[in-house]
């Protein structure tokens, strides 16, 4: 084959794959039961999304049904090829996709009305046969189901087969509605800041969800306000994006000074819970920020970051806390920061110097490993004479600053403190992307012995990622143990340490503004750790989401939700070259080579 | 004909991201001067070997007479080990470390094919144990268990087996088949998402609790001598269930037209390929294999501890994988021998090595024992006791 064979030559894909079509309804059928068994419905259903319509525990079934049939409409097209015109036989596929799905349920209920498995699987129960028959007969239930199922694996099809337009109107508008119901707490609690008691009141329930009233509202909102404003944004940003580099720096730090001032502004608008959150949030981006230096920028996978967030609590909390069993110097908190960045730096070093020849998959393990020493050896009785062992060391006094104290009990202190070690943390990483150091960094992620070969000292410079990466993550340490006041080995489990690579991953490896946009969405709506999030209802299923999430994004989208460019380009090397290559794009240079 | 165009292709970018025509030889990197972290590393490695030593000679000073100056200096409540003590610990150690060799196997063969950290595998150890609990807890319901107890181990093993093969498997088939020639890490960051993924699978459909298996009938719990040694008959179990397997495994690999097929695929895939082997289903066969070891090892903890919860996996996992890189990786009587040091190790180290050297609360320090046997093998000799089989490739 030579690369003129490749040329365009108009062929349309191919029909309906039904053989695709049947292997999506089966995975459709077994997603629903899965999800059925793990609880979801039940858990869920005292949450709603509309109030007395839609809750959540059925939307964790509803959406597979519509998922299913859209991604098994959607098809590749091949470069040289034009899409096929779609028909009624896809919105057939869609329904047999949808019925699929459903029909797993519905032998599902048929299995719990006549086995008892409830010894092995906790939710086999007859709480869930009554969710799932909508309180009915076991034949109405299962119709309905058949019903809902068809209606739903149909409108998933016709994604595919609806102008573009108006599919990304519906998009939107499903959107938003389900994003104003899930940030219900956080939007009460802005709206009350600014006295609007009466809009909350018209648009949410009283105990949790949307009002029909309020969700038509929302709709109709998500509708006409990109019709009044799409275009307008778009010109606006060409505008910017032509205005001369001098003047577009300019805009550019208008912008940001603008969005910080508002960052200020904001928790002073905010009730204790929505601020509590955003602390947490600000914490795991600290964090999130520390590992992007690490994974992201120098690719040095490190599974014991939570090492050194541990240090970083356990140190402040020695220095400051009366209580500590050991040393106890009592030192105000920003004095005491000081010693713990000194102090996490050489555990940084400590522990990157003798890992930094391993292989990169032997240096995840080992980095695992120490992460777990240093959690054991804070919880042993072997050093509980300086850390405490299991009951940790209590007491911890908040952060002194010239106008009040910053403590767990005023969250809005919290959140302030917060931002302002993202901003230095946001503005370190942001220098260090572009210096010499990120790019000798960027240079070891692509290839370690080309970097060597061109000059760089691959060691002192991956070391430095450790010492950088640790040094964030002691901040985070150091305002964690304030703002709880009391530190416990339990706060640092290896868990800690995947959520925070999900979150950098889910945001987009080496990207301060994915990481950023990760540490929101996934820490903001899940939750972290031990903290709760917007859906507190999901807490006994956030690590289940964490882990497939994980999964998901690594097979279809490795660079992440906000992509590096440089980052994708690494990622998808030879699908690039491989489109390069078809549409002819190569230099002749390398035709050369090829023939 | 298109995947070789590729291939030249790829090799064309490296060149042209090296920009000069610069060596790229692994084997002679450019620098030959010392750097700092070099003597650091040595100091570490010399304090790993001045540690153990000194351990060693206080412990041996303790033996001799637990009162001897050195001993009370460096632990004033020294009272020494007696024989029985170090043979019970030694026992339960190897018993442990059998079944992290069965495990050690499923990592071993899964980097010696691929190149990559399966680390989800110790989450198939922990289904495996897991649906050994369920099974013998019904069995026990039927008052089977008691009654014909070798046939319904023998059930419960078998059941166990498929079910865990069956969860590498669709593993393989969904996580890591796509990933095939994806950069190093993404694959290894894949299977931590299958691992956590499987752990809290566990969680939401089995419930967060501990979960016990039925009590063992006394025939097998006793005690028995065997050459000098009281060993509970739970343990010689394992000890024999582990050989036997050992030796199943060995036969597989090196007798048979699977096991010469993967070891011919560890060696290089593509001339593999091109002799005539179905390189996917090698793969498939390799995951396989991985999950059956690791069923068996998941009744083995059924049967030593009888309890069994959602992170079962997780830390035996990473010993498992300790044990095969302190064997040598990709080579399987290796791991076995590894996973049999490593408990070993770390049964007797924290009394022999901690102990004597005045260290509190020795036996919570276990863990860290068997991390730190890893950091000092790899310290000491990455390639690991027995020498690594891996392909060229690989050993990057």
């Amino acid at each position: 084959m030579t690369a003129t064979s490749a040329n365009p030559s108009m062929v349309e894909t191919p029909g309906v794959a039904w053989r695709k079509q049947i292997r999506f309804a089966l995975i459709g059928a077994l997603s629903s039961v899965f999800i059925a068994l793990a609880g979801m419905p039940v858990g869920l259903d005292g949450r709603s999304i509309i109030q007395p319509v839609l809750s959540m525990g059925f939307l964790s079934l509803l959406w597979v049904p519509f998922v299913m049939a859209t991604l098994a409409g959607s098809e590749v097209v091949l470069e040289g090829m034009t899409a096929r015109t779609r028909d009624s036989r896809d919105l057939l596929a869609g329904g047999i996709i949808g019925l699929g799905s459903a029909g797993g349920l519905v032998l599902l209920m048929v299995l719990i009305q006549n086995f008892n498995l409830r010894d092995p699987l906790v939710n086999w129960s007859p709480q869930l046969l009554n969710l799932l028959s909508f309180n009915r007969s076991l034949g109405v239930g299962a119709l309905l189901w058949l019903l809902l199922g068809l209606i739903l694996g149909v409108l998933g099809a016709a994604m595919h087969v609806l102008p573009k337009k108006l599919c990304s109107r519906i998009r939107t508008v499903v959107l938003s509605v389900l994003a104003v119901s899930v940030l219900e707490t956080f939007l009460t609690d802005l709206l009350e800041g600014f006295g609007l008691e009466a809009l909350t009141d018209f648009v949410y329930y009283k105990r949790g969800g949307l009002e029909v009233g309020g969700a038509l509202l929302v709709a109709a909102l998500a509708l006409i306000i990109p019709l009044l404003v799409g275009t307008r944004i778009k010109d606006v940003k060409e505008q910017v994006v032509g205005l001369p580099a001098e003047e577009r720096k300019r805009v550019n730090l208008i912008l940001l000074a603008v969005s910080a001032a508002l960052l200020l502004v904001l928790p002073f608008f905010l009730g204790k819970i929505a601020n509590e959150l955003l602390a947490n949030v600000g914490l795991f981006v600290l964090l999130a920020l520390g590992l992007n230096v690490v994974v992201g920028l120098a690719g040095i996978l490190d599974l014991g970051y939570v090492a050194f967030f541990a240090v970083g609590g356990y140190t402040t909390a020695v220095l400051t806390s009366p209580n500590s069993p050991g040393f106890s110097p009592e030192l105000p908190w920003p004095i005491a920061l000081i010693v713990v960045v000194v102090i996490t730096g050489i555990v940084g070093l400590f522990i990157g110097a003798p890992v930094i020849r391993m292989r990169g998959d032997y240096l995840a393990i080992v980095t695992l490993g120490f992460g777990e020493i240093i959690r054991l050896l804070f919880l042993s009785d072997w050093l509980s004479g300086w850390f405490g062992g299991a009951q940790g060391i209590t007491n911890i006094p908040g952060v002194e600053v010239g106008i009040g104290t910053v403590k767990g009990t005023d969250p809005r202190s919290v959140f302030l403190l917060v931002l302002v070690f993202c901003a230095i943390a946001i503005y370190v990483s942001w220098r260090l992307e572009n210096s010499r150091l990120g790019r000798a960094w960027m240079a070891i992620r692509e290839d370690e012995d080309v970097a060597e070969a061109m000059g760089v000292n691959t060691t002192n410079t991956k070391l430095m990622a450790f010492v950088v990466g640790a040094v964030l993550a002691s901040f985070s340490g150091a305002i964690f143990s304030a703002k709880v006041g009391s530190i416990f080995p339990t706060s640092f489990l290896m868990l800690v340490s995947i959520i925070i690579l999900v979150v950098v991953i889910v945001g987009g490896m080496g990207n301060i503004a994915g990481v950023i946009v990760g540490a929101l969405v996934l820490i903001g709506v899940l939750g972290g750790p031990k903290q709760p999030g917007l859906l507190q209802e999901f807490s006994q299923f956030k690590l289940l989401i964490y882990g497939a999430l994980l999964v998901w994004m690594m097979l279809k989208r490795p660079e992440g939700l906000v992509p590096n460019v440089r980052r994708t380009r690494e990622l998808h090397q030879e699908e690039f070259l491989q489109d390069a290559w078809l549409k002819g794009e190569i230099d002749t240079d390398d035709q050369e080579d090829l023939q | 004909m298109l995947v070789l165009h590729l291939g030249g292709l790829r090799c064309k970018s490296t060149t042209v991201i090296l920009g000069t025509a610069v060596a790229t030889r692994r084997d002679a990197k450019p620098t030959s001067r010392v750097l700092w972290v070099d003597r650091f590393l040595t100091v570490i490695r010399i304090a790993f070997v001045v540690v153990i030593a000194f351990g060693l000679l206080a412990f041996i000073a303790q033996q001799i007479d637990p009162q001897n100056p050195l001993a009370r200096w460096l632990n004033p409540d020294a009272t020494g080990l007696t024989a029985p003590q170090f043979k019970g610990l030694l026992v339960t150690g190897l018993a442990q470390g059998a079944m992290y060799g069965l495990i050690a196997l499923g990592y071993s063969m899964v980097y010696g094919v691929l190149g990559f950290i399966n680390f989800a595998h110790g989450e198939v150890f922990m289904v495996g144990a897991m649906s050994g609990m369920i099974t013998s807890n019904k069995l026990a319901d039927a008052g089977l268990w008691e009654d014909a107890f070798l046939f319904c181990l023998a059930f419960v093993v078998i059941t166990s087996i498929l079910i865990s093969t069956a969860v590498a498997v669709i593993m393989e088939r969904i996580a890591y088949r796509p990933l095939r020639g994806a950069p190093r890490l993404i694959p290894l960051i894949t299977s931590i998402g299958v691992s956590f993924f499987l752990q809290n699978v566990s969680v939401v459909l089995l419930g967060p609790g501990a979960k016990s298996y039925p009590s063992l009938p006394t025939w097998l719990s006793q005690k028995r001598s065997l050459l000098g040694f009281e060993i509970e008959g739970t343990k010689l179990v394992v000890l024999l269930t582990a050989a036997v397997s050992m030796a199943g495994l060995w036969f597989l690999v090196e007798r048979t037209k699977t096991g010469k097929a993967m070891r011919a695929v560890a060696e290089d895939k593509e001339i593999a390929a091109l002799m005539g082997i179905d390189v996917n289903r090698t793969i498939v066969t390799t995951f396989a294999v991985g999950g059956a070891m690791a069923g068996v090892a998941g009744i083995l903890w059924g049967i030593l501890f009888r309890s069994v919860i959602h992170t079962t996996g997780f830390l035996p996992g990473i010993k498992a994988f300790s044990a095969a890189v302190v064997g040598g990786i990709g080579n399987l009587g290796g791991a076995m021998a590894g996973g049999l040091s490593l408990g070993a190790a770390e049964a007797t180290a924290p009394l022999v090595l901690l102990e004597p050297l005045g260290v509190d609360g020795v036996s919570q320090l276990r863990d860290a024992v068997a991390f730190a046997v890893l950091i000092f093998v790899l310290l000491v000799r990455p390639s690991g006791l027995f020498g690594e089989r891996l392909s060229e490739d690989d050993r990057a």
